[in-house]
């Protein structure tokens, strides 16, 4: 029994959360009293195991194959070498790719998945924490039968470091072609135009708490009174209310300004992926349990079309009515 | 053609609520179309608008209240709907990605589409995992998060060649073969909202009752790999100073706050 980890990696860099994955490992693999084995898939396989070489990893697995991610190739990789590694615990990240192949791998190999844990203990049986209703209870999940399959949300435990001394070798699997009926034709950066709000340093960001498009004007307002810049969260850009390069978040942007105004947006993960790294984050939200207020520096529990308006004129604006 | 769209009626927690044992009590809880199933359904009738001679099903799992819900997938244009729900299944507290895709597979294999459309998660509790286990129990094709989807040549050539938003503004430009399950993300289209006539017209749809006799399944298949032990309140990080006060108290403190960081001058 082992526990196998699955690095991500795109466009020729192994991502943060790989890192994140292996302390997860070595956490997972000391409650069970075992070795952590490390894989990564297509790529530049001989630098990224190098670079997954690091404290408490015990072994690294290469599997040379193209590339870039292909979930058919990563199916067929993961099972061959949970197989191989007698692997009672897959674990990948909860990325947009680990969302992409990890629950194929589960069903295909018989294992049960469990997605997005932020805590793991192993016992007898395993414990995951994961969150629900969007972040606002926790529950604790005893997932009873192995050998499992657990997706891990980024930035949760701290990145391995140093450099370890696992056996780090190469790994032969025969990726049976046929059976891989998608094809990457290439990718597209998304999101450009004349604005980068990741340049601002003050940000004024609005999320669905303004319900309307119309109301919009309001946060505008506020905008151009103190000279911050407009950003917000995904709702807003789907809703076609704001470009899409407007947009804070996973998916989105990175922003990191000086103070970050977050006007009713509730603090998802995936938003605040985006804007954690923020100097000073300011929230105002009616809700007193919204997430956002466990990042924040200052909170305002009231409402927006009562607060922004004062706000306007505390700096001499004049408050649209909305 | 044929467009199968998987649908499921989540429950949002209000801004105060109480946890008994390891569940909310239903007072706390608003019942809604999942937003990410919303999206689909919106492709799905788009699909059926532009092409001649497509069908559009919603699937759902669900007790007869999700019936409500399934019906605002019908009023926006889905030909008809089924409801899998049995004894069995009311008896589990949470199902697992393992179940979920075998019931759906079932009715799957029943209907046999070409395409089959699921949201990305549901946001009750966020698994994310449905759509992809389907395809995988299946033997069909997939893409998971999808974000454009072609719509010629999925009518006319079997391909669906599709955009995968992948983290940090990057999207991925796949072909998938059909049948092929897409999980569709957010922001793909503009969810229409019901009319009036719609509304009226879905009333005399179908939404079509199947238990796991119906669907040739016996009862093992819902026997749940995972219990939930506890459910609580996140103890707060935070360490947010509150500002109190009314609205314009607050933004007094506020405007002094932006002033001392330097970010607004007088
Ligand atoms: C793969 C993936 C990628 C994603 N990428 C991103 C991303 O890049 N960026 C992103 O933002 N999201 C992203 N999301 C979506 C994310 O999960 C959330 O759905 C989204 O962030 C919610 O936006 P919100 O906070 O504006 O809306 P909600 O969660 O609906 O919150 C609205 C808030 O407004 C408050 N409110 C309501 N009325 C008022 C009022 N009058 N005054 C004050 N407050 C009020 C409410 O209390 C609530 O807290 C992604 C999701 C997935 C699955």
């Amino acid at each position: 029994m082992t526990v196998l980890a699955v690095a991500d990696h795109r466009r020729g860099a192994l991502r943060d959360v790989s890192f994140e994955l292996l302390t997860a490992g070595r956490e997972l693999a000391d409650a069970a009293g075992t070795d952590l084995h490390a894989a990564v898939v297509s790529g530049d396989t001989e630098s990224f195991a190098d670079d997954l070489n690091r404290e408490g990893v015990d072994h690294v697995h290469a599997v040379e194959h193209g590339e870039e991610f292909n979930h058919d190739v990563y199916v067929q990789a993961v099972e061959a070498l949970a197989e191989d590694l007698d692997a009672e615990f897959v674990l990948v990240p909860n990325s947009v790719n680990g969302l992409d192949y990890a629950p194929a791998v589960a069903t295909r190999t018989g294992r049960t998945y469990v997605s997005d844990a932020i805590d793991l203990a192993h016992n007898d049986t395993l414990e995951v924490t994961r969150e629900m209703y969007g972040s606002k209870v926790e529950t604790t999940v005893e997932v009873a039968d192995g050998p499992y399959v657990v997706s891990i949300r980024g930035a949760e435990w701290p990145a391995a470091e140093g450099v370890g001394d696992a056996e780090v070798s190469t790994f032969d699997v025969d990726v049976d072609e046929d059976a891989v009926g998608s094809t990457v034709n290439g990718f597209e950066e998304v999101g450009g135009g004349d604005v980068d709000i990741a340049d601002a340093n003050f940000l004024v960001s609005i999320g669905r708490g303004i319900e309307e498009e119309e109301n919009l004007e309001l946060i505008e307002a506020l905008a151009e009174t103190t000279g911050a810049t407009l950003s917000s969260s995904r709702p807003i850009v789907d809703n076609g209310w704001l470009p899409k390069n407007r947009q804070v978040g996973q998916s989105g942007k990175q922003v990191t300004p000086d103070v970050y105004l977050a006007i009713g947006i509730s603090g998802a993960v995936q938003h605040v992926a985006g804007m954690k790294g923020a100097d000073t984050i300011i929230a105002i939200n009616t809700d007193p349990n919204a997430p956002i207020y466990d990042i924040a520096d200052y909170g305002i529990v009231g409402d927006l079309f009562d607060v922004v308006p004062a706000l306007i004129e505390e700096f001499g604006g004049e408050p649209p009515s909305v | 053609m044929k467009v199968l769209v998987t649908v499921k009626e989540v429950a949002a927690v209000e801004d105060d609520f109480e946890i008994s044992g390891t569940e909310i009590g239903s007072t706390y809880l608003d019942y809604d179309l999942n937003e990410w199933d919303d999206y689909a359904v919106e492709e799905g009738v788009q699909l059926a608008e532009a092409g001649d001679d497509v069908e559009v099903v919603a699937v759902t799992i669900g007790p007869e209240r999700s019936e409500e819900t399934i019906r605002m997938a019908l009023a926006k244009g889905a030909d008809r709907a089924v409801r899998v729900w049995d004894d069995a299944i009311e008896d589990v507290e949470l199902l697992d990605v393992e179940t979920k895709a075998q019931l759906l597979g079932a009715v799957v294999e029943e209907e046999d589409p070409d395409l089959v459309l699921s949201g990305v998660q549901a946001n009750d509790d966020s698994f994310g995992a449905t759509g992809v286990a389907l395809a995988e129990e299946l033997g069909f094709q997939w893409a998971a998060v999808v974000n454009d989807l072609d719509t010629e040549t999925v009518l006319d050539e079997g391909v669906a060649s599709v955009r995968r938003e992948l983290e940090g503004g990057v999207e991925e430009l796949t072909d998938v073969q059909l049948p092929a399950v897409l999980t569709i993300q957010t922001g793909i289209n503009e969810p229409r909202y019901a009319s009036l006539r719609g509304i009226r017209q879905a009333q005399s749809k179908e939404i079509a009752p199947k238990s796991l006799d119906d669907l040739g399944l016996d009862a093992g298949v819902v026997e749940s790999s995972l219990d939930v032990t506890a459910m609580y309140e996140p103890e707060t990080e935070s360490d947010a100073e509150y500002i109190e006060g009314d609205a314009g108290e607050q933004a007094g403190q506020l405007a002094d706050v932006l002033r001392d960081k330097g970010v607004v001058g007088e």
